[in-house]
């Protein structure tokens, strides 16, 4: 009854489930020197695939260039964003690539100590992911003097336990440090003050993921898929009313509408791009490109069908938000508790127009006033759903308005 | 609690001390540790983790109250975790939810009365593909129906 067990069947796609033998990247690393990687990785262009998308090469390279007697590479797998499994998939199916990817960051910057933060929901991959470290171990790819080099690296599971906001960087790492999880001021960034004052790389799995593949086949062969400003590929976690969810790895640039049929979504309403903290799609937008420069996502593609209430769908995500927050900024904390209680205002049909108005314009403040993506992003959903979906959810002025679908 | 059993309350924290190192930055796995085993981090367990780690005792309760999988107060012996976020939502995990209180006889958020389940809401499980989901003492179960959770449910009382 559990599905715990990886699922078998081997994944295609043009890059990070392109063909790959563990240990490669690592080999082909230690062949060429630190500056040749960082350059492959700036040709490639890629950015950061937990949904911020800041370019991967400037993070390597700024943390690559700080002298300091202590570096550390974290990688982010504390996935949280709702409708987001794309990582589950990586860590289970395809560990070699995350800690290969990993092992190259250590090397390129110069840190000898790796950290995956895995989530506590996740805590049924720890035992085969620390099994599948002391293989690599056996055969020399982590530990000592890696491969005969004089290049040691290794790496270590911590496990999260339940906290969303902890996928923020900062937060992620005050955590670690054995504080509560509240996201710093930035600056400093974590690539000069970061997990315990040291210069500190933090990637999500899938960023690493792509590392190996465009070490071995170059960053003009990653370029050559998704468009001009979103090069390579992107896992689109896809759930929701169709009847093929999953993990689908496709070239940054592809339309909604295209994802729709190749996932086989039948009479779609809506699309909500990028999670909770991302924007809701409507019909009229189904011709928009999934990538950095219009829909921007981190893998979350959940879809809606014409029977779904979106006011449901918004107060779910607004209840979400709330419990998530951290509340540590007022904005975030007092906002997100505020635009709840209007969703439900209106849900009993006991609003006004300026009360929507006053509350889409408290989002906007939420957006520029809050301190980290949690409470500058949450307004997103509420703006969006209530602006896409204003004849569906004010027409009814608060019938039928109290079930999913 | 008994003198003898804080005796070896201390040692074993002293144990996961010396095992993930004393400073603060062990603190997410040591506390990690003991709710696993114990499925709460009692009071007494809370100042020794403060003392061997020299910062203050409420300094770890703040700690524990931040993260929803650590607790303070204890919990039953099994935990079921139900996913409630959009995609399970949507799949009828609220229809699963009031089927599982009912057979049970308690609320989210309660333990039953001999603390055998306790069972709590969660957000977003990771497993939207395969919704709706939940977790029992850290395993997950997918694709579930009434009969499955009901299923699963009994096996815990």
């Amino acid at each position: 009854m559990s599905t715990s067990a990886v699922n078998p069947k081997k994944r295609t796609g043009p890059v990070i489930f392109s063909e790959y033998n563990s240990g490669d990247g690592i080999k082909k690393a230690f062949s060429l020197k630190r500056e040749d990687i960082l350059f492959e990785l700036k040709e490639s262009k890629l950015k950061g695939r937990g949904g911020a998308g800041f370019p991967t090469s400037s993070k390597w390279m700024l943390t690559a260039a700080a002298t300091s007697e202590k570096k550390f590479l974290i990688c982010n797998a504390d996935e949280g964003e709702p409708g987001t499994f794309k990582d589950r998939v990586l860590l289970q199916e395809y560990p070699e690539l995350v800690f290969d990817g990993m092992v190259i960051g250590g090397y390129t910057i110069g840190a000898k100590y790796g950290i995956v933060y895995l989530r506590g929901e996740y805590e049924y991959i720890y035992e085969s992911l620390q099994s599948y470290l002391q293989s690599m171990r056996k055969r020399n790819f982590l530990g000592n003097n890696i491969l005969g080099s004089n290049f040691s690296f290794d790496i270590k599971i911590h496990l999260g336990a339940g906290a969303y906001v902890c996928g923020e960087e900062t937060a992620l790492i005050e955590s670690l440090e054995g504080e509560r999880g509240e996201p710093r001021n930035r600056p400093p960034y974590p690539v000069n003050t970061g997990y315990m004052g040291y210069p500190t790389v933090v990637n999500n799995v899938e960023t690493l993921a792509a590392v190996p593949h465009i070490v071995c086949k170059s960053g003009k062969w990653f370029k050559k898929f998704g468009t001009d400003k979103s090069t390579g590929s992107k896992l689109f976690s896809v759930s929701g009313d169709c009847n093929k969810p999953g993990v689908y790895e496709l070239p940054w640039g592809i339309t909604i509408r295209e994802l729709l049929n190749i996932v086989e979504a039948e009479n779609t309403k809506a699309v909500q791009v990028g999670g909770a903290s991302g924007i809701c799609i409507p019909k009229s937008g189904f011709d928009r490109k999934l990538g950095y420069e219009d829909a921007a996502t981190g893998g979350s593609v959940i879809v809606f069908n014409e029977k779904r209430n979106m006011l449901q769908v918004l107060k779910n995500f607004m209840e979400f938000f709330v419990e998530e927050s951290c509340g540590q900024c007022t904005p975030c904390r007092i906002g997100n508790v505020k635009l709840l209680e209007g969703v439900e205002k209106i849900e009993k049909g006991n609003y006004t127009f300026s009360y929507i108005n006053t509350l889409k314009e408290l989002g906007n403040t939420m957006k520029v006033a809050s301190k980290c993506g949690l409470g500058q992003s949450s307004p997103n959903s509420f703006i969006s759903i209530l602006e896409n979906f204003k004849d569906e959810i004010f027409k009814s002025n608060g019938a039928n308005n109290d079930r999913v679908g | 609690m008994l003198t003898l059993e804080k005796n070896s309350l201390s040692e074993e924290i002293e144990e996961l001390v010396s095992l993930y190192g004393e400073n603060r930055g062990s603190l997410l796995e040591i506390l990690g540790a003991i709710e696993k085993k114990y499925g709460y981090i009692s009071e007494f367990a809370q100042q020794e983790v403060a003392r061997l780690l020299n910062i203050h005792p409420v300094e770890v309760y703040s700690f524990i109250s931040f993260f929803s999988f650590l607790h303070s107060k204890p919990q039953g012996r099994n935990m079921v975790r139900m996913c409630k976020t959009i995609a399970c939502n949507m799949k009828g995990a609220d229809n699963i939810s009031a089927v599982i209180e009912k057979e049970l006889g308690i609320k989210f958020g309660e333990t039953t009365k001999n603390r055998r389940v306790t069972l709590e809401y969660t957000n977003c499980l990771g497993m939207c593909d395969c919704a709706p989901a939940m977790l029992v003492n850290g395993k997950i179960y997918t694709n579930l129906d009434v009969e499955k959770a009901i299923k699963i449910i009994n096996e815990l009382k």
